[in-house]
């Protein structure tokens, strides 16, 4: 457990206490290595010399309150958005923010599952597997049953949707919030991701399917990869975490291993940083 | 063992669900029926070949119209400008060829006009962010008005066209009798049917129009792909305007202001979404022809040209409900519920 100080368990002011684990072991190395980081929109700093690191098979929690950088710092890694300055390393290969973005990241071993914006709606299941990186043939038409028959492939051995009444070619109106959710992690898992940035993806769902997506995060573990799990909710976090890493107002103020912690002790340092309680010695 | 009832081994299969399952079954319906129903009601017109050969004359510069809109109403997006690239391109088409006297670079320098049109509609819309209404509204006003004023505000005769290899080639009668255009529309139906659902670029488009957010997540330029939407749409306005030059031998200035409302009208009861992320190339194609025929067999039917329009109306609504009702999969829910009505139970001894 991590020394107690000035009435805190774990210092969030200087950086050289933040927490006590080591985000890897360095043997095995990082998944994703970000180090300097910081980003302006015009004046405003949205992220301030983050150094964040994932180790491989590493499930790293990432907890803020809302505008804390959480989604500034996935957009960055997802190839959205460039940052200011700083350098991002992706299983040992440096990224050049000049030509970095979404296709990239997706070449680098980096999938995103967002909250309600990682499927089209109106879409077939087959069209949303490979949506951006189709199976084409000369011209760019689409291998249609190429597409089908790995995505059963997909449906039925990485997510494991078995006889539940939905097919390749159900649309994804048709799925229920977790389902949804389980077709976007499979769909990351199966594109060969180092790591797989999931970016609340549980918001609004009931708890039946929060425990489905929770099963899902569970699998990424098992087949040897590397998440970053954003959510607001401290329960599913701990849950699944090897560690959490906590945000607030653009910067890093917190790594603890889960071992380091219980549930009720993140929980009651989650709610004093809420209420400020945390800013006292800053 | 006794044999089953025909009906009950009919239901066995679900054929209503796989028919629900064809691609705009029920426009097709819709326009089969109409043309039933103008045999009865004007047997003298509809059951002879002429009137359908007009319909394949009059009809494919609307159907080519309508297929560039598809795509754009399935990004999510609207283009009104298409009936001024219509006057425009024409124009364009007419001035090269009464000044330099070759078609064929007339043909592409309209086409390439309708695309500048589209292209500049796209940059507005994708980089500057002006909604496309709005934008192609005022893209409409400015291109027609300038077409008015090149052209002094006058029709221009190109008599000397129907001499040219290109006149026979994209309007001539084939056998003596079928419109080329309407095999040039239909050919371009069937590689925009393509584009749309076995292309790349066509999925992006759904996936835009679906939810750009999406889109942009998973890798696609939204920006890029509805710029080169727009100068596609533009480009087969091009196309249509030079189908309507040719075959008319004259240019006017107001040849695309008929279409606007006409070609809005058959993509939508085509079934493709106004909100987006859902187009129906083969739907377009129907919608296309049901309205294109409507006010010849209104008229026909004898009842007067007042009715025109009242029946328009009622087609299209019942069109686009009857899209909704069967295109939701109440379709299958109604195949379903005949199968259990004709379907022995076990208890029977079936």
């Amino acid at each position: 457990m991590a020394e107690q100080e000035g009435g805190s368990r774990f210092r969030i002011d200087a950086p050289a206490d933040r927490g006590t684990v080591d985000p890897a072991d360095p043997a095995e190395g990082y998944a994703l290595r970000m180090a300097g980081i910081e980003k302006y929109f015009g004046l405003v700093c949205a992220l301030r010399s983050i150094d964040f690191e994932v180790g491989r098979n590493e499930i790293v929690g990432l907890i803020g309150d809302n505008g804390a950088g959480k989604s500034t710092m996935v957009k960055i890694l997802t190839g959205v958005f460039p940052p200011t300055r700083g350098t991002l390393t992706v299983a040992g290969r440096d990224v050049d923010f000049r030509s970095y973005n979404v296709k990239r990241a997706h070449a680098h071993g980096i999938e995103t599952v967002y909250q309600d914006k990682s499927l089209g709606e109106k879409q077939v299941l087959w069209r949303n597997f490979f949506i951006g990186r189709e199976i084409t043939g000369r011209f760019g038409f689409i291998n249609v049953k190429k597409e089908k028959e790995i995505a059963q492939q997909i449906m039925v051995e990485t997510i494991g949707f078995r006889g539940q009444g939905i097919t390749v070619d159900s649309r994804v109106s048709q799925l229920s919030g977790g389902e949804r959710q389980g077709v976007a992690i499979g769909r990351a898992m199966h594109f060969d991701a180092e790591l797989i940035i999931l970016d609340e993806p549980t918001v609004a769902l009931s708890l039946k399917e929060v425990r489905k997506v929770l099963n899902f995060v569970h699998k990424v573990k098992e087949s040897g990869r590397a998440s970053v799990y954003i959510s607001h909710g401290i329960q599913d976090v701990y849950e699944i975490s090897d560690r959490f890493v906590i945000m607030d107002r653009g910067e890093i103020v917190a790594s603890i291993a889960k071992a380091d912690i219980t549930l009720r002790e993140l929980n009651e340092f989650m709610l004093e940083y809420a209420h400020g309680l945390r800013d006292e010695g800053r | 063992m006794a044999k089953r009832p025909v009906l009950t081994r009919l239901a066995k299969r679900p054929v209503l669900t796989r028919l629900a399952k064809l691609e705009s079954l029920p426009i097709a319906a819709v326009l089969l029926t109409l043309y039933l129903v103008f045999m009865i009601t004007a047997p003298n017109v509809f059951t002879g070949h002429r009137i359908y050969m007009s319909f394949l004359q009059t009809i494919p510069p609307m159907l080519v119209l309508a297929l560039g809109l598809t795509f754009v109403i399935t990004a999510g997006e609207i283009d009104l400008s298409f009936s001024a690239v219509v006057a425009f391109a024409g124009f364009v088409f007419t001035w090269w060829y009464r000044t330099v006297g070759e078609p064929w670079s007339a043909l592409l320098l309209a086409i390439l006009a309708g695309a500048l049109v589209g292209y500049i509609n796209g940059v507005l819309v994708a980089k500057i962010g002006v909604p496309s209404i709005m934008a192609t509204l005022a893209a409409q006003f400015f291109w027609a008005g300038l077409t008015v004023l090149l052209a002094g505000g006058a029709s221009w005769n190109i008599k000397g066209i129907q001499d040219e290899a290109l006149h026979g080639i994209f309007v001539g009668r084939l056998f003596g009798s079928i419109p080329a255009q309407s095999l040039w529309a239909l050919a371009l139906t069937v590689f925009c049917w393509f584009l749309l659902n076995r292309h790349r670029f066509g999925e992006e488009i759904m996936f835009v129009g679906d939810n750009p957010n999406v889109a942009r997540v998973m890798g696609i330029n939204v920006e890029r792909t509805k710029i080169k939407l727009f100068t596609m749409n533009g480009a087969m306005a091009g196309f249509a305007a030079v189908l309507l030059t040719t075959e008319m031998n004259t240019f006017w200035t107001t040849q695309g202001e008929g279409y606007l409302l006409p070609v809005m009208a058959a993509v939508f009861i085509g079934g493709s979404s106004i909100a987006g992320g859902e187009g129906f190339v083969v739907g377009t194609f129907f919608g296309a022809y049901i309205i294109g025929s409507l006010e010849a067999g209104v008229v026909a039917t004898g009842i007067g040209g007042y009715w025109t329009q009242l029946v328009s109306g009622l087609v299209m609504g019942a069109s686009v409900v009857l899209n909704i009702v069967i295109g939701d999969g109440r379709l299958a829910a109604v195949s379903n519920r005949v199968r259990s009505w004709v379907t022995p139970s076990r208890d029977d001894g079936g």
